[in-house]
């Protein structure tokens, strides 16, 4: 048996999952699904910024597409943080691709106009 | 002078909310002043993801979930100023407001919705004791300096109180290569949301402190320690539990003011919100000065903001259109036992449409407790909770149809089972 | 070779080395902070004391009472807020009646205008205060100051006569040659001087130990104090004090010069002059003892708590005199309060009474007694204020929100002869920083300005001195 706190909402959901990944204490489905997840594929999204060619001190925030899985969290950060953009950028532009070949994008969260 | 039907203070998400419902509305007069040199307030710096599951039915970050508002503003043509900081509201509604570009600008207001959301309790306000170096900083002003600067404030980092910011700040500085050995929390249970603890320190190992807080800060001219130690019940230090942090930065959560400034001169009173007392409209005392958002109480969720922004901006509306009486069936609403505050704090039962909401937080984390709404004796409301915690907001929706008319006031309060 | 060498620029040493620079004479001032009025002058009450206080006779009680009949002349010239809004001293108790007839007596001998009040005529003037009050000596001539600016204005005004500032130099060392003086700092650098004036204040005792031994002793005697928001409307429109007791003028309630209320200070003997740390158990016993004066005082507005070092002096009075060796050093020690009403005094009779003496003064006719005017925005009416955006855009930008304070104002500050260069020097001079939120939505931008105005880095930008970084690293995690 391992508990768990449900975070795919603010509610927190107290969750309980047995060692045949039954789960109880779920509100809602997403509960059992973030629990099953959990336990044997963890994922975070990961958000960050980038720098910005030519406009110092500011940066442009960016996120992964989907969530990644949890080891992934600091290999995309790494890769982040080399990254620099140059304006203009829209929302959704992809900013690194199928960054650290987890099959998932990095993409701007942003308009950059100049 | 310059004449406008609706001005709205603060082009944060409340305030674009608020206008952009107004316009929904019918209303096309509509000024917002902003203080940055962009719209969309806070969640510029808030590059996190969490946003929007209520709006939108999905997860955004800060800057995408305000692009969405400001993009609708600008394509309804809903005219703001930028850069422009509002110097006072006068009681017949003249808004002033200082920019670079105009000087000194007096706008003649029919309605006015203050959304200038809130500020941080800083170091001052907690009164915190030690030396004055500097290395303190409140988590947002390091979030700005993270998020939109591109600077960390400090590689060892102490984190007092369990905010949310605290928490998405303990992650960040974490993951920009800082080190956080630990977050202190005055309470017996953490003010920020479950999600956070775990997403935020769990999974980084950043230990929780519950009933500790900083005993004394030390440094000469950065910060070079934090002292920390064990409070009992009554929040006095128990000797013998200091645990002393060696870092070069201390950043604190611990809570969020409304930022009602503007209101101070007005003869408005304020609530145990510390923010103006309202009505089922989000109308002050005054009548035609309305209030949303963090400036009015801290949500917890900027989804709640926006609702709260449209629910006063249809009160300005009505306001305008001369429908709201303010006469008839008159309730005050008093939180009770167990309840720290409720919004609004006065019904007027004949302006209402159809329904009520009331929005409130407990005093402490409960389970498996009824809420009741009452009414004089009569219970008109009676909701079952398996879990409650104070750092989350509650909503109850209430028909006017389940009024009585037979008292003048209202009581929103919990009852723990035995 | 300068002919005078002050060091220390609080208060007292700027207002002297300002009246020095009224006459022919080199001067310079020597002090080891990165701004001037850092220390004592920073952290205090702010109060321009009538002089009720002080022993008749003693140089004290002579200082307090002329420097507070200087204070509206130098204020102005030097373009400082001074309001005199009376101060009360309050009886709580009947036993305490005689006491004030004493202290009204006292002023008498002093030369200070008093008036002995019925508890109703108290009351009257103050409906906030305790209703167990019995009574109270009003003193009209009690009155607030901005330190702050005082201390900046009256060097910036004696370095535009002339006058040589020299900041972050710690004085470790006084040699005396045959008819001048090297003062060597621990920077390496040595300055030459045919005269000393040492006002560094809670260190005096050790600056007059380098040239000779001294039969006097300085205790850092720490005060805590709260402030309190501005929106604490009628709080009370005088200084309160209680009964003075050895220990000091006691816990009091003021509004400030900005709109804020300060309630203060605690009085305790420190080991160390630098500890001005604050702990709750005193805050805790200030707050007991002001709410007996004023039981209403709301400290859910307190918006910072602060502690400031006074010299207290063995003597019990101002020390000011040659050394024993030679009278080319002249020394001020526990300058303690009342130093801030006294100081326009102290500095006439150092010039006057010690610099004459030893020294040929020789009018500056080129002196100018005012500083660079600022602009007022609040003053200005909405007209006047366009008018003056229009050509100062600047000045339409607001920076600090709490305090209303512009871009123009800051970077005004940045362009006279004593510039802002940390975050706390730009509070100082323009309140940006000052008000409820602590700077929490203005200390960005304000390092910015610094950063671009005087082309430092941004994680080079000082909060108040040397290592006290506002931002240390660039987002990769290395130094800049």
């Amino acid at each position: 048996m391992k508990e768990l706190i449900c975070i795919t909402c603010p509610r927190g959901c107290h969750l309980r999952v047995d060692d045949n990944l039954n789960v109880t204490g779920n509100f809602c489905p997403r509960g059992e699904a973030y629990a099953k997840a959990e336990l044997t594929h963890p994922v975070r999204m990961v958000t960050s910024t980038v720098a910005i060619a030519s406009i110092s001190e500011s940066r442009l925030p960016v996120k992964t597409k989907e969530p990644v899985p949890k080891e992934f969290i600091f290999p995309v950060m790494e890769e982040i943080r080399k990254t620099v953009v140059k304006a203009p950028i829209k929302i959704g532009d992809v900013v690194i691709e199928n960054v650290c070949n987890s099959g998932v994008d990095v993409i701007a969260t942003k308009d950059i106009e100049k | 002078m310059i004449n406008r039907k609706l001005v709205i203070i603060g082009g944060g998400s409340a305030g674009m909310a608020a206008a952009i419902k107004a316009y929904e509305l019918g209303e096309r007069d509509i000024l917002i002043i902003e203080k940055n040199a962009y719209l969309g307030g806070i969640l510029n710096q808030c590059i996190h993801n969490g946003f929007g599951l209520h709006e939108f039915k999905e997860e955004l970050t800060g800057p995408e979930f305000m692009t969405r508002f400001s993009k609708k503003v600008d394509e309804l043509g809903i005219s703001y100023a930028l850069e422009s900081n509002v110097l006072s509201i006068s009681d017949d509604k003249v808004v002033t407001y200082s920019n670079a570009k105009d000087g000194l600008v007096e706008v003649k207001a029919e309605a006015i919705i203050l959304t200038t959301g809130c500020y941080e309790r800083n170091a001052g306000a907690i009164q915190i004791p030690g030396d004055r170096p500097s290395g303190i900083y409140t988590a947002g002003q390091a979030q700005l300096f993270a998020n939109c600067y591109g600077y960390l404030v400090g590689k060892r980092v102490f984190i007092l109180g369990s905010g949310d910011i605290g928490l998405i700040m303990a992650r960040r500085m974490t993951l920009e290569g800082a080190k956080v050995l630990g977050v202190a929390e005055l309470m017996p249970y953490s003010a920020g949301l479950n999600r956070n603890i775990v997403q935020c320190l769990k999974d980084y190992d950043i230990p929780l402190y519950l009933s500790h807080t900083v005993k004394k800060v030390i440094g000469e001219s950065h910060l070079e320690k934090v002292v920390i130690a064990k409070v009992d019940e009554k929040m006095n230090f128990i000797e013998g539990t200091e645990q002393i942090f060696n870092c070069d930065c201390l950043l604190l959560s611990v809570g969020l003011l409304p930022n009602v400034d503007l209101f101070n001169k007005l003869p408005l009173s304020m609530s145990k919100t510390r923010g103006a007392k309202v009505n089922q409209a989000m109308e002050t005392e005054i009548p035609g000065i309305f209030s949303a958002g963090n400036v009015l109480h801290v949500h917890d969720l900027v989804d709640y903001v926006v609702e709260e922004a449209r629910e006063a901006a249809v009160g300005a509306i009505s306001y305008l259109n001369g429908e709201l009486k303010h006469e008839g069936h008159v309730y005050d609403v008093n939180p009770g036992v167990g309840i720290n505050y409720v919004v609004p704090q006065k019904v007027f039962l004949d302006d209402v449409k159809d329904n009520l909401s009331f929005k409130f937080r407990v005093a402490k984390p409960m389970k498996d407790i009824n809420i009741l709404i009452t009414e004089g004796n009569n219970i008109i409301k009676k909701i079952f909770k398996p879990a409650i915690v104070p750092s989350e907001m509650e909503i109850v929706h209430v028909s006017k149809d389940l009024f009585k008319r037979e008292s003048n006031e209202i009581k929103v309060y919990v009852e723990e089972k035995k | 070779m300068f002919d005078v060498t002050v060091i220390g620029a609080g208060i007292v040493g700027s207002l002297i080395a300002r009246k020095l620079s009224s006459y022919q004479l080199s001067v310079a001032v020597i002090e080891k902070e990165p701004d001037v009025g850092n220390v004592t002058t920073m952290a205090n009450s702010a109060i321009v004391h009538s002089g009720y206080d002080p022993v008749p006779g003693t140089l004290k009680a002579e200082l307090n009472v002329l420097g507070n009949k200087m204070m509206d002349q130098v204020c102005d010239e030097l373009d400082v807020e001074m309001k005199r809004i009376g101060s009360l001293t309050v009886a709580l108790y009947d036993e305490q009646l005689p006491l004030l007839e004493d202290l009204a007596k006292r002023s008498a001998q002093n030369g200070v205008p008093v008036q002995i009040l019925s508890a109703e005529e108290t009351l009257k003037l103050e409906p906030n205060l305790s209703k167990e009050v019995k009574g109270s000596l009003f003193a009209p001539t009690a009155g607030i100051v901005n330190p702050f600016t005082l201390s900046v204005h009256a060097i910036e005004n004696a370095v535009d006569n002339g006058v040589k500032l020299f900041l972050e130099e710690k004085v470790v060392l006084i040699n005396k040659n045959d008819d001048f003086y090297n003062i060597i700092c621990e920077s390496g650098n040595t300055y030459q001087t045919k005269i000393i004036i040492n006002a560094a204040g809670i260190y005096s005792d050790e600056i007059h130990k380098m040239v000779e031994p001294i039969d006097y002793f300085l205790t850092p005697r720490k005060g805590e104090y709260f402030i309190l928001d501005h929106y604490c409307d009628d709080l009370v429109k005088h200084t309160i004090f209680p009964l003075p007791s050895e220990k000091g003028k006691g816990i009091l309630v003021t509004p400030s010069i900005g709109g804020t209320f300060l309630v203060g200070p605690s009085a305790e003997a420190m080991a160390s002059k630098d500890d001005v740390s604050t702990d709750k158990f005193t805050l805790d016993e200030i707050k007991r003892q002001a709410l007996m004066l004023v039981p209403s005082i709301p400290f859910n507005q307190v918006i910072r708590t602060f502690a400031g070092s006074r010299p207290t002096p063995n003597t019990h009075d101002f020390i000011i005199r040659y050394a024993k060796c030679d009278d080319h050093f002249i020394t001020l020690s526990g300058i303690e309060s009342p130093g801030l009403a006294s100081s326009p005094a102290i500095a006439e009779y150092v010039v006057n009474e010690f610099v004459s003496r030893v020294i040929k003064l020789i009018p500056n006719p080129n002196f100018n007694p005012r500083v660079k005017a600022r602009p007022h925005l609040k003053e200005m009416s909405v007209e006047e204020r366009n008018k003056f955006i229009a050509e100062n855009p600047d000045y339409g930008k607001i920076i600090c929100n709490c305090e209303k304070v512009s871009l123009g104002e800051i970077l005004f500050e940045m362009n006279t002869s004593v510039p802002p260069k940390t975050i706390k020097a730009v509070k100082k001079r323009t309140r940006a920083g000052f008000g409820k939120c602590q700077g929490g939505f203005c200390q960005p931008l304000v390092t910015k300005i610094i950063s671009e105005k005087f082309n430092i880095p941004l994680n080079e930008v000082m909060f108040q001195k040397r290592g006290s970084f506002v931002v240390r690293y660039d987002i990769k995690g290395e130094k800049k």
